[in-house]
């Protein structure tokens, strides 16, 4: 057990990191080149600051039209991103393993705090499991594909949950739990997470289209 | 619901997909999805998250007491996502479907990009739909007539050159009575402005032309227009997906702006024009902006009140509303200006609700009223928002400076029983300036 969990949180965190950032690098780099191959002059109308201008509005909960006319998926995304970037980064057992794999410590939010917050994440995980079962817009539209993505990045929260709370055998939740992170850096190149890589160049575009040539707000 | 259980009957819809074979079908739309299409398209695919947080921004869909088949990404989900899923061997039925969603339910408004978090421009999706629909020779019998006129006549309403000639002068003749000395100047070099108009005007809306040739006599315009082809700037081939013929129209509109070395292009007020020469067709013919200055005429009308170059008489008294025309607004950032101009020519503006850039659409852009009497219902069925949205002001006329606006304003407030009039600003300013007294 120990030395399949020393595997899970050494070589294999390793290969998963390895996978997630070469596979994010080529699919965005992929993706630029088909984009210069093919509509290279659409690339002649990026512009950086319209780009940031749009994305940072887009980051403001309730700051964008969209955001403002769909308040409950504007909350459950807002809360979604923040909190699963707050606990990858500051819960205290992450923190440990940034420190022991690169050397370097820094703060950490107290075990209840990340508690709390990733029940805020699978509550928001559930509501999303809701809408897409019963809002009609979202249901019509829902493919498998969805499915796998919202699976995907929910898994690490309640594994990392039930861990935490030492539920049934402490180390096998946890072990599934590194094994589910892993399993989710993994997929964000290859399935609807790619958004996380390709959200910030579609809006660029947009932004750069509607600011820069025809000068209005995209938001 | 699916577009295949509103099927309307369009005798070219029909007569082209019965001779369609599932091979032709898979190699036509391969072609232009390997060919034409690229990062866009792929990026938009993969990272849509099926939020249907766009579904409020469609007028069809909130029309429809929220249909998920008229939501934004439902209609992508009925066209492009078919498509994909069936990696191009759609058979005829499906093609004729994806037709007439691509052409009559969907106006390439843009509103829906205010609330994509992704930023998917669903307009270019339907409109890559549209150019497969094209390739396929599937295209509605009304706005395809328009296309064969573009393409036999370098117009949209097969006005033959003697008679554009004729309506001009026959305008001008007319207008003299009124403007003693008013010209309508053909073909002179070097003028400050190059005044272009869609078809329609020469072909049923003259009076637009001669209101302009007054305006410009009061302003005392440099000013001509071209006798020859390219005095036409519209561009239903932008909408069926005739690509090729859009770049010989845009072509021949910049080029007889060039030969008379004008400083710069005025276009009427139409959005879907200002569109295509303004950010589509003169990409598509390479240029990055455009080869000569445009200005679409609330631009221009801004720039002489602000010069102070139109006298009026008075105010228009009756409140108005303002409708934001999708081309000029989303596409050019005008509505500042639109209400500028307003507010100099009218004594009390109320503005709709949304508005601006969030203002609905008219249903009838994007080339759908162009697709004739079969698609009518579907403008008006799909567009009781922008009924209720004009009842709720409670104002007699509402101002919009587009040709298709008007249309598709006029079949609305027709349909609904609202008892509005609707106003060029063309209109209003011709009304309220200046005259010279007759004897």
């Amino acid at each position: 057990m120990n030395a399949f969990y020393n595997f899970a949180t050494g070589p294999l965190a390793w290969a998963a990191f390895a996978v997630f950032i070469g596979g994010s690098v080529y699919r965005i780099w992929s993706m630029i080149q088909l984009a210069k191959q093919k509509e290279a002059a659409f690339i002649s109308y990026m512009s950086l600051p319209h780009a940031l201008r749009s994305i940072v509005r887009w980051l403001i909960p309730f700051g964008t039209l969209g955001w403002k006319e769909n308040p409950s998926i504007t909350l459950a995304t807002f809360l979604f991103h923040i909190c699963l970037f707050v606990l990858l980064i500051f819960t205290p057992a992450h923190e440990v393993l940034w420190s022991y794999a690169f050397g370097f410590t820094f703060p950490v939010i107290p075990e209840v705090l990340a508690d709390t917050l990733t029940l805020v994440v699978i509550g928001a995980c559930c509501f999303f499991v809701h809408r897409r079962l019963t809002n009609i817009q979202v249901r019509y539209v829902t493919t498998g594909k969805d499915w796998l993505a919202l699976g995907i990045a929910t898994a690490p929260f309640i594994t990392g949950f039930l861990a935490s709370q030492q539920f049934a055998d402490g180390q096998i939740m946890t072990l599934l739990h590194v094994l589910c992170g892993e399993a989710m850096l993994v997929a964000i190149p290859f399935t609807r997470l790619s958004h996380a890589l390709f959200q910030p160049l579609t809006r660029a575009y947009i932004a750069s289209e509607f600011g820069a040539v025809r000068h209005v707000q995209d938001w | 619901m699916s577009i295949l259980d509103r099927k309307i009957e369009d005798p070219e819809l029909k007569r082209a997909t019965e001779g369609l074979s599932a091979d032709r079908i898979e190699q036509v739309i391969n072609s232009v999805l390997q060919g034409e299409a690229g990062a866009r398209l792929k990026a938009y695919a993969e990272t849509c998250m099926r939020c249907g947080m766009c579904a409020p921004a469609c007028h069809y869909c909130v029309s429809h007491d929220m249909d998920p088949s008229y939501s934004p990404v439902g209609k992508v989900e009925q066209t492009m996502g078919l498509i994909l899923r069936k990696h191009g061997r759609l058979t005829p039925d499906e093609v004729y479907g994806m037709a007439q969603l691509a052409y009559t339910e969907c106006n390439l408004c843009r509103r829906c990009v205010h609330y994509c978090p992704i930023g998917i421009d669903t307009g270019y999706i339907i409109s890559t739909v549209r150019r497969i629909c094209h390739k396929l020779g599937v295209t509605p019998l009304y706005i395809q007539d328009t296309a064969h006129s573009h393409s036999a006549t370098m117009n949209q309403m097969w006005v033959k050159e003697d008679e554009w000639v004729d309506s001009l002068q026959w305008q001008e003749d007319e207008a003299r009575d009124e403007f003693p000395g008013l010209r309508i100047p053909l073909d002179v070099e070097g003028a400050d402005i190059f005044y272009s108009v869609i078809a329609p005007e020469p072909k049923f809306r003259t009076q637009l032309i001669y209101q302009a040739a007054a305006i410009m006599k009061h302003v005392g315009a440099d000013w001509t227009m071209p006798s020859t082809p390219g005095w036409d700037n519209s561009d239903m081939c932008m909408f069926t997906g005739d690509f090729e013929m859009m770049g010989r129209l845009k072509r021949s509109h910049f080029e007889a702006a060039q030969k008379l070395k004008v400083r710069r292009i005025v276009m009427g007020e139409c959005g879907h024009a200002f569109r295509s020469v303004y950010d589509v067709g003169n990409r598509w013919l390479g240029w990055k902006n455009h080869p000569i200055p445009i200005v679409h005429s609330v631009e221009y009308f801004w720039e002489l009140f602000n010069e102070g170059k139109i006298k009026l008489t008075g105010k228009y008294e009756e409140p108005v509303t303002i409708h934001d025309p999708c081309n000029i607004i989303r596409g050019r950032g005008l509505m500042d200006k639109l209400r500028e101009v307003t507010h100099h020519l009218c004594s009390e503006v109320i503005e709709m609700s949304p508005t601006r850039e969030h203002n609905y659409c008219c249903a009838a852009g994007g080339g759908v009223i162009n697709c004739g009497p079969p698609f009518k219902g579907v403008r008006l069925e799909g567009n009781r928002i922008k009924a209720d949205q004009l009842r709720a002001t409670g104002v007699k006329t509402v101002v919009a400076p587009c040709h298709n606006c008007h249309g598709g304003l006029e079949d609305i407030i027709h349909h609904y029983q609202l008892g509005i009039q609707t106003k060029f600003l063309g209109d209003l300013i011709y009304e309220l300036m200046e005259k010279p007294e007759l004897e």
